[in-house]
């Protein structure tokens, strides 16, 4: 417990406003339903009821309390974000382990199918399948897991080769250990650190992306909240001169500065460079 | 000479090739779906003959193969068949918008990209200056910004509280030049802080990662001033991985163009095929998808075959 507190006072202001605003995101979706004042889906007064102390951030385009459901999106929206980065990170990194343990026909076939899923923009790629399987959860799921795989096997194949070289590798399988041993007990454990970096990029990126599609009103379907698609069903306030739509938006990008300032640092402190610049 | 040729045509073909799977993948998508894709869209309710003119109309009737041959072949004569929602030629829905989309991508890029040189050089010159500090944490925002909610800040000021720019961008063939462009600049303005930042900042790793090669050192003991140094001696050497930079980030506006315009209502391509997503219009779908992969694919070509050529140790082999 002294450590973590040692190594929070050691960070920037920028790191530490990160990991306040983070932990704050983190209390907030486990314990939505005990902090919303009202259900996520009750219908409560007239739709687009202004702030009052009833309704603190007044009602949505069907009249459900604002409030209530920024708060519940924020465990549906987050939820879903870290469920498909880490699918993509276990289906990523086993694929770039392999890849590199074996190498040979293996790897070059999954390099090429790699290759060519990330020489599409994965929105345009996104949309062209949810437009051929329909926008159910698990095809959402399943579609911006393995775009973001994609990256994650990049990055843990190139790390991979570069242990599968080690000597200590070589004896293991001199050993007469299995391929599945050396990737499970030689690889795996040095190549964790950069990936677990990768993780908070990632998972950046998922969440943006999530938001943009629930923004397009492709992504997580009615009733269910999420911010991406409040954004969408109440903007036309803002031609009102009224900032709730931006509140879920703004909440968006919160959580994603706060994220990026975190690998920031994290980032910065393990390629070893002193604070310059 | 003829080293880097041999390069640039290996390239070429492989951007070709890649085109031509992903080609592929968009066509035989629909096969990937478990079940009857007929029966998947048109739902429960659909009689047998409804379910057969709509597999009739996708030519879900005829052989896979023959099927793919005769849409490369329309896309390249320029007839992709007909919308399944309107029954219009998709050629001519996407022409008009297809104009539409490359207009604001184009303005966008003519603000972003000489702003972002300018703004990335300033920032490798006074390196470690609160400037840089507050350019670095400016783009470390900036990327962390979903794309509408840049988009309606810039709405909410300009065009509600201010009032200076329209904040729906419907333009039309009959618009002026000066009217058009005028009701193009709050999505431009949003697409170049969505993409300056990215750009900025790897010009200025570019460049301070040449700073620190030996004849600059030279040039600054010979006592020239910094901003020459950077513009005489550095900047050329830095010029192929700047210009690969900007094409990368003009490849990602044909990509952040799409939710821009839904949010501008601006007539584009993103706006028809993010439309035709929702109705499952699957021929519009598969030529959007067509154009827009083949745009971010060539572009990316060119960023690749342009930091080829501007290679000075890929141009005079040793």
């Amino acid at each position: 417990m002294l450590n973590i507190l040692k190594i929070f006072s050691s960070a920037p202001w920028s790191a530490k406003f990160g990991m306040v605003v983070i932990l704050f995101y983190a209390v907030i979706s486990i314990f939505a339903p005990f902090i919303a004042p009202y259900g996520e889906t009750e219908l409560l007064g007239r739709a687009y009821e202004v702030w009052s102390d009833k309704f603190l951030l007044g009602t949505d385009n069907l009249g459900r309390d604002m409030l209530s459901r920024l708060i519940y999106g924020a465990r549906n929206t987050i939820g879903l974000a870290l469920t498909i980065t880490l699918i993509a990170f276990v289906l990523g990194s086993l694929t770039g382990m392999i890849a590199a343990a074996l190498g040979g026909w293996v790897d070059q076939v999954l390099s090429r199918i790699v290759d060519v899923l990330m020489s599409i923009p994965s929105l345009i790629f996104a949309l062209l399948i949810l437009s051929i399987f329909g926008t159910a959860m698990p095809y959402l799921i399943g579609t911006i897991a393995i775009l973001d795989a994609t990256r994650v096997f990049r990055l843990a194949r190139a790390t991979a080769m570069n242990v599968a070289v080690m000597d200590y590798v070589e004896v293991a399988r001199l050993r007469g250990e299995k391929q599945g041993w050396v990737i499970r007990k030689e690889i795996l454990p040095n190549i964790t650190a950069p990936l677990l970096a990768e993780f908070g990029l990632r998972f950046c990126f998922v969440f943006l992306f999530i938001s943009a599609l629930s923004f397009l009103g492709l992504g997580i379907q009615p009733p269910t909240a999420d911010w991406g698609s409040m954004v969408r069903d109440n903007a036309t306030l803002i031609a009102f001169d009224d900032i709730t739509p931006l509140l879920p938006a703004g909440a968006i990008a919160l959580l994603t500065v706060a994220m990026n300032f975190v690998v920031d640092w994290m980032l910065h402190k393990s390629s070893g460079l002193k604070d310059v610049g | 000479m003829a080293n880097i040729l041999k390069i640039v045509a290996q390239r070429i073909v492989l951007g070709f090739l890649t085109l031509f799977v992903i080609s592929l993948l968009i066509t035989f998508g629909v096969e990937l779906l478990p079940g009857d894709l007929a029966e998947s869209i048109l739902g429960q309710g659909a009689t047998p003959e409804t379910v057969k003119v709509f597999r009739t109309e996708l030519g879900l009737d005829k052989p896979a193969h023959l099927r793919y041959l005769s849409w490369l072949a329309g896309m390249a004569t320029g007839d992709m068949g007909v919308s399944l929602a309107n029954k219009r030629e998709i050629s001519e829905l996407i022409g008009l918008r297809l104009s539409n989309t490359i207009f604001l991508g184009g303005f966008a890029a003519t603000i972003a990209v000489p702003l972002a040189l300018f703004l990335g050089i300033l920032a490798a010159l006074y390196r470690n200056s609160l400037y840089d500090r507050a350019v670095n944490t400016f783009t470390l925002t900036s990327i962390s910004f979903p794309e509408f909610f840049v988009a309606y800040i810039l709405i909410l000021f300009f065009a509600i509280k201010l009032g200076w720019f329209p904040g729906i961008s419907n333009v039309s063939t009959d618009l002026s030049l000066g009217d058009k462009l005028y009701r193009t600049l709050l999505p431009a303005a949003t697409l170049t802080l969505v993409v300056v930042a990215h750009m900025m900042r790897m010009t200025r790793a570019a460049i301070i990662n040449l700073l620190a090669s030996p004849y600059i050192e030279m040039a600054q003991l010979k006592g020239i001033r910094p901003m020459r140094i950077i513009l005489r001696h550095a900047l050329p050497n830095a010029l192929a991985p700047i210009v690969n930079v900007i094409a990368l980030n003009l490849a990602y506006l044909v990509v952040g163009v799409v939710i821009v315009e839904v949010v501008f209502v601006y007539p584009g391509l993103g706006q028809l095929m993010v439309d035709s997503v929702s109705k499952r219009d699957i021929p519009v779908v598969q030529a959007c998808s067509m154009i827009f992969a083949s745009v971010y694919i060539l572009l990316n070509l060119s960023a690749d075959i342009i930091s080829i050529v501007t290679n000075p140790r890929l141009l005079h082999p040793r």
